[in-house]
């Protein structure tokens, strides 16, 4: 902890407060249909011409969801067609072959929920060709489907006794157009100027200066890299992703891509309290949000740093690199685990046990602490209706958030959100527990194979795709349970949110008065992270102590496997 | 029904013990589905133990029936209250007989036979046989069998006064009635069927928090469910195959302390305890529903009179014109009201003592001719003739208008320091009496509505609940403004209407709000059904009460408030049991995890694994351990029976305020208190060598 590493967590944070108000109002103009950009406003123009779309016309929330269901279907089935033909499509200078149906299945599932859980490596892999219309397009369209989803479910709550949600097509094509391509544009920019690869020429063999012949992979890299990190997504242009120096070569790039995880979702916390008319609003869900991400980082910081009896080393070095160091590693892996990003800067298999444990906690919190762009805000917005809901009914009242009563509809939705992305954590590392074909991936023996195997469903469930990478996850029995339960965490969220926003939407809005539960307080925020808490992580008490708690323990004793 | 049983009652908790064994028939559990996994746990306990005898088991599954023992007894006390109530009811219904009228000839039928529309008879010593309306004759009606209050009240036909409730008796007179009530659905059948909570519905919070429990413990589940697997992994990888003590009971344990038990087994308790607090102030709701509303009342619509001032205006001050001392109009005033039996005559003759010491003369004052109100002339007063050398006296008092066209028909004038006087009594609310001698106007006498004592007060502990009140009354807005202003309330509506009330309350509800009102008039009724809670008065009209959803049984129109405090007592113990228990399950987690995986990768010879750190309380034993808190998660129930029945303390004060203190107390006070009853129980287990 030195005098460096405090300066630049104060810029962090700085910088984040900073932007905060700057991106959410500029997403509530363009998600209210008021800011436009002067020449992809004649794009936007275009798209809902050639596509037939009437932006203005309204979607009840069957409509909205049948609007993203078959938006994310086809998208999967394009992803998946275009990895498996990739070897007959042009920009594939490495000649690299179809990928197997599992593989393309379980990758496409993921890059379309904003998971990108990736059990390939990029460069082995794919052709720059899937890389940039498969992969890198749907980087955009998860993103900008999550906004959409948000913005439905803030409409619900904001609009009073209204039967629709807005337009699907057109919240999906003003958030990629005016938000995430132009911020994205900007930051492959400035990522390029720092060194990141943007080419299409084949890899280049070069001789090191040890005389040695090596292979360097090159390709499109500093666009995808950009979407990659605004977008939440974090699949890795290259295998060792944001470690890997074509990805994130210096300190100032490294800076920029653990910012720019957190730059749109912790803006769309404005957002909303922008659109509900009420900045506090947003202010109280940014403040329980950086609470929750400040915590982890300060359990995860120190204990990275302490001494570890078992292996005889402080600061642990092991699986980072020496550009980064601990700090930077640490930092980068708490905000992609609070976010659905999971790009990562280092193995997380080689932190030390509570590190690895305050990752996994900050999944299993279900990714609310800042969270996925738009998944984020939605997710924390149906634990604000569900600790408005326990600790409201103490006021006396019939719960309300925003004015708009809380019952039973509500409530059913809400606790699918909860119960379902358990269900599946819990219920998939069970089942990898007791069968060969689960435990056989596990490369370390003791409870940090249990550990791997728990931090991959919790990665996929919570559509994070980061992994300990200890565990071998190309095998046909996780490829197949990755794809099923990355689309029952992704829809196990989405789901419910338009459903209960479709719900909130018909209500009435209560004014607020002196008996009305204050929702913009610090009270509220400090119930809110008390709810994620115990309701988000208690279930996964017991799981826990089996890993990283026990191999934390041993560790103190000095005991390894 | 005034309060009869106290929460230690004897007779009350021998029935509620023998009903908390009856209770646990499996059709009465399936209904509270918590409760129902742990009846299932302790049925597979029970078989386990039986299998597998040993003391641990033996206490394990005692101490599962116990919570389910618990729970049913926090119901049956709440219901035990209510059906020694019905019990009475129900006695005074069976044996009634009603002399019906068919074709101009009465007929003795069983009260249980007549439907709406029949008409019956009765008269004095006979029970009223079912709800229904005057529609004939007048009569004296004692009430006392659902009111409790033994003074007669007047039924008539016509008018706000006509509704009769079955089950009362006629006293004096005779009247004819209507039935209005269908057999079995008279008001002293759904009195019956509340106050035992037979026919309780689940009100729309407690479903809502129903599916939240479930959810939570289908949570619990299988985060027990999925143990079994994690630890056969982490066995195999400590290579200390079967060291986990996963067995029946253990795992029962672990699942019945982390589900909701302690809300799951007081919900039914804490709803059937808010109906019998409303009982106990003798309203009776037609829903459990309309309770909850209650608690969400954004706006109360308040008459005036009665509620907000006392029934009748008060003489408050006289005004003499110029030329006139204030004890001359004094005189004049308390003599012409002398023989005045209206409230307002009385109170003149009073301040006329209370001021100037004017004794209150003999009525029957020799001579004195009595001039009574009547709607031709508008004033009352008093005649004396000459007499003894006296000359002759001739008092009015009436309104202003009225009393100058007497004095100008005399050829007096009204004098301008009177026209002044009128206008501004009226402008501070108050109504003008003007008395005159003759031709010769004497001065003003004030009348002025007062304004109940404490109001103010309660009206400021209503705002800072977030409630606004509204007053309606009749009168021309200055002088609703004026007792407004005095009494504190937010708004007014004057000169109102039935056909205002109405529009009023549809449009508060357009904004969103919820509206409560009480009403007891025929005119009422299309408001009382359109209020979120219409509180309809007893004495009011059948109509009336019928159409509101709670009908007060004391005719008193400031129970509203009450009523709202109850509804919002009734949600702040639902939520902050729910919040309580919710709490509770992190130091449970801390109990029983390290009972469970204390050995797991301990090094060979020792028991002592690395997990022994998160026993945090240092229990004795990993028996103690689960033992302590499953007998913690039993009593836990008991002890917050009485806050249940009771209500959580209630405070008139805003919600953050509210808020603050619930979530002190339930939340953080939930968090912590665990850790120390565990570590108690475990404590005394050791002592008492139980483990």
């Amino acid at each position: 902890m030195n005098q460096r590493d405090l300066i630049q967590l104060a810029l962090f944070l700085g910088a984040l407060l900073a932007v905060t108000p700057l991106l959410g109002k500029w997403m509530a103009g363009v998600l209210s249909g008021e800011k436009t950009l002067p020449l992809l406003k004649w794009v936007e123009g275009l798209i809902y011409r050639v596509s037939g779309i009437d932006p203005q016309r309204e979607m009840s929330w069957q409509r909205y969801l049948g609007a993203v269901l078959a938006f994310n279907v086809l998208g999967i089935l394009l992803v998946l067609v275009a990895e498996m033909t990739q070897a007959w499509l042009p920009f594939n200078p490495q000649h690299l072959p179809n990928l197997p149906f599992p593989l393309a299945l379980g990758t496409a599932v993921s890059f379309v929920t904003n998971t990108n859980w990736q059990a390939y490596s990029g460069e082995q892999t794919m052709s720059y060709g899937t890389q940039m219309w498969a992969l890198c397009v749907q980087n955009f369209l998860s993103a900008a489907t999550g906004i959409a989803v948000a913005v439905a479910l803030i409409r619900g709550l904001t609009r009073r006794s209204s039967q629709t949600l807005g337009n699907f097509w057109a919240d999906v094509t003003r958030s990629t157009l005016y938000i995430l391509l132009p911020l994205s544009a900007i930051f492959a920019v400035v990522l390029a100027g720092q060194g990141v690869v943007q080419t299409l020429a084949p890899y280049a063999d070069v001789t090191t200066v040890e005389g040695a012949q090596q292979t360097l992979p090159l390709g499109p890299a500093a666009s995808q890299i950009a979407i990659k990190q605004l977008g939440t997504n974090g699949g890795g242009f290259f295998g060792q992703n944001s470690a890997h120096p074509f990805e994130n070569p210096t300190p100032l790039t490294n800076f920029l891509e653990i910012f720019a995880i957190f730059a749109i979702p912790a803006g769309l916390t404005y957002t909303f309290g922008l659109m509900s008319g009420n900045r506090r609003q947003g202010w109280a869900l940014f403040g329980a949000m950086l609470v929750l991400f400040v915590a982890g980082f300060a359990i995860a910081w120190p204990a990275e740093l302490a001494h570890n009896p078992a292996t005889g080393l402080t600061a642990s070095m092991e699986g980072k690199e020496a550009r980064f160091g601990v700090m930077n590693s640490v930092l980068f892996a708490t905000v992609t685990t609070d976010t659905s990003c999971g790009a990562v800067n280092a193995m997380h298999d080689s932190f030390s046990p509570i590190a690895g444990m305050v990752a996994m906690v900050n999944m299993m919190l279900g990714e609310v602490v800042f969270g996925g762009v738009g998944s984020g805000l939605y997710g924390i917005l149906i634990f604000a209706i569900l600790t408005v809901f326990i600790a409201g009914l103490m006021v006396g009242r019939t719960p309300e958030y925003l004015g708009k009563k809380i019952e039973a509809r509500e409530i059913t939705w809400s606790v699918v959100t909860v119960l379902v992305p358990a269900v599946a954590i819990l219920g998939a590392t069970a089942v990898a527990c007791v069968t060969k074909a689960g435990v056989s991936s596990v490369a370390n023996p003791g409870p940090h194979g249990f550990s791997e195997i728990l931090y991959a469903f919790t990665s996929m469930v919570a559509n994070n795709g980061s992994a300990f990478a200890g565990l071998n996850a190309n095998t046909d029995f996780y490829n197949y349970l990755s794809a099923l339960v990355i689309a029952v965490g992704r829809f196990a969220g989405i789901i419910p949110v338009l459903a209960i926003a479709g719900s909130l939407g018909a209500k009435k809005i209560a004014p607020p008065s002196a008996g009305t539960f204050p929702t913009d307080s610090p009270t509220f925020a400090v119930l809110l992270i008390g709810v994620i808490l115990i309701v988000g992580a208690l279930t996964f008490f017991p799981a826990l102590s089996l890993g990283p708690v026990v191999e934390h323990l041993l560790a103190q004793a000095g005991r390894t496997f | 029904m005034k309060p009869k049983t106290s929460l230690l009652d004897p007779a009350l908790l021998r029935q509620a013990a023998l009903d908390s064994f009856l209770k646990l028939d499996p059709r009465v559990q399936w209904k509270n589905p918590v409760m129902f996994v742990v009846y299932i746990g302790a049925i597979l306990t029970a078989l386990a133990t039986v299998r597998a005898f040993s003391g641990f088991n033996l206490q394990i599954t005692l101490w599962l029936w116990f919570t389910l023992l618990f729970a049913n007894f926090a119901e049956a006390m709440a219901e035990g209250r209510g059906k020694a109530q019905a019990a009475t009811l129900r006695g005074m219904r069976t044996k009634t007989h009603a002399r019906k009228l068919v074709g101009g000839r009465e007929e003795s039928v069983a009260a249980g036979e007549l439907a709406a529309g029949d008409t019956v008879v009765c008269e004095a010593g006979d029970i009223i046989p079912a709800d229904g309306e005057v529609i004939e004759g007048i009569a004296s009606v004692n009430e006392s069998a659902i009111t409790g209050e033994s003074a007669p009240v007047i039924r008539e036909s016509g008018g706000d006064r006509s509704a009769v409730t079955g089950g009362t008796q006629v006293i004096s007179d005779r009247v004819v009635i209507r039935i209005t009530s269908e057999p079995g659905n008279t008001f002293l059948d759904r009195m019956i069927s509340m106050v035992e909570g037979a026919q309780r519905q689940k009100t729309p919070n407690e479903i809502a928090l129903g599916i939240l429990l479930v959810s939570l413990t289908a949570l619990f589940i299988l985060a027990v469910a999925t143990l079994p697997a994690f630890t056969s992994y982490s066995e195999s990888a400590a290579g200390q195959s079967g060291v986990v003590n996963l067995s029946i009971p253990v795992l029962v344990s672990l699942l019945v302390c982390l589900i909701p038990t302690t809300i799951g087994g007081l919900l039914s308790a804490i709803g059937i305890s808010g109906i019998d607090r409303l009982v106990r102030r003798n309203v009776l709701a037609t829903s459990g529903r309309a309770v909850e509303a209650a608690g969400d009342i954004d706006v109360l619509l308040l008459d005036k009179t009665g509620t907000i001032t006392l029934g009748n205006r008060m003489a408050s001050d006289f005004i003499p014109v110029e030329g006139i001392t204030q004890a001359l109009l004094a005189d004049a005033a308390q003599l012409s009201s002398l023989a005045d039996e209206t409230p307002e005559g009385r109170s003149i003759v009073v301040l006329a003592k209370e001021k100037y010491g004017l004794r209150g003369r003999e009525v029957a004052e020799p001579h004195a001719v009595f001039v009574p109100f009547t709607a031709q002339s508008r004033m009352s007063g008093v005649d004396f003739p000459a007499r003894d050398g006296a000359p002759a006296r001739s008092i009015r008092k009436g309104a202003a208008q009225s009393v100058q066209d007497y004095v100008e028909s005399l050829g007096g004038c009204f004098p301008k320091s009177a026209a002044k006087a009128v206008e501004d009594i009226s402008h501070r609310g108050g109504t003008p009496l003007v008395v005159a001698e003759g031709a010769q106007v004497l001065g003003v006498i004030e009348l002025k509505d007062v304004v109940k004592g404490g109001i103010k007060e309660r009206f400021m502990h209503l705002r800072k609940m977030g409630i606004r009140t509204v007053m309606v009354t009749g009168d021309n807005p200055l002088t609703a403004a004026a007792i407004a202003a005095e009494a504190g309330v937010d708004d007014f509506m004057a000169q109102a209407t039935p056909e205002d009330k109405l529009r009023r309350i549809r449009q508060e509800q357009t904004e969103g709000r919820l509206v409560a009102m009480t009403g007891d008039g025929t005119n009422d009724a299309p408001a009382l059904a359109q209020a979120d809670v219409g509180v309809a008065m007893n004495t009011g009209t059948q109509a009336a009460r019928e159409a509101g959803n709670m009908v007060d049984l004391d005719s008193n129109p400031t129970k509203l408030i009450e009523i709202v405090e109850i509804g919002k007592q009734l949600l702040m113990t639902r939520g902050a049991l729910t919040t309580f228990s919710i709490a509770n399950d992190v130091a449970k987690y801390f109990a029983i995890l390290p009972a469970l995986f204390g050995s797991l990768y301990a090094v060979a010879g020792s028991t002592q694994g690395p997990l022994q750190a998160l026993n945090v309380m240092h229990l004795h034993s990993p028996e103690s351990a689960i033992l302590s808190a499953v007998i913690f998660n039993a009593l836990i129930i008991v002890a917050l029976i009485p806050l249940s029945l009771k209500g959580i303390a209630y405070r008139a004060v805003g919600a953050a305020q509210v808020l603050r203190r619930n979530v002190l107390i339930y939340g953080v006070g939930g968090l912590l208190a665990p850790f120390a009853g565990i570590k108690l129980v475990d404590l005394l287990l050791v002592a008492v060598h139980l483990v």
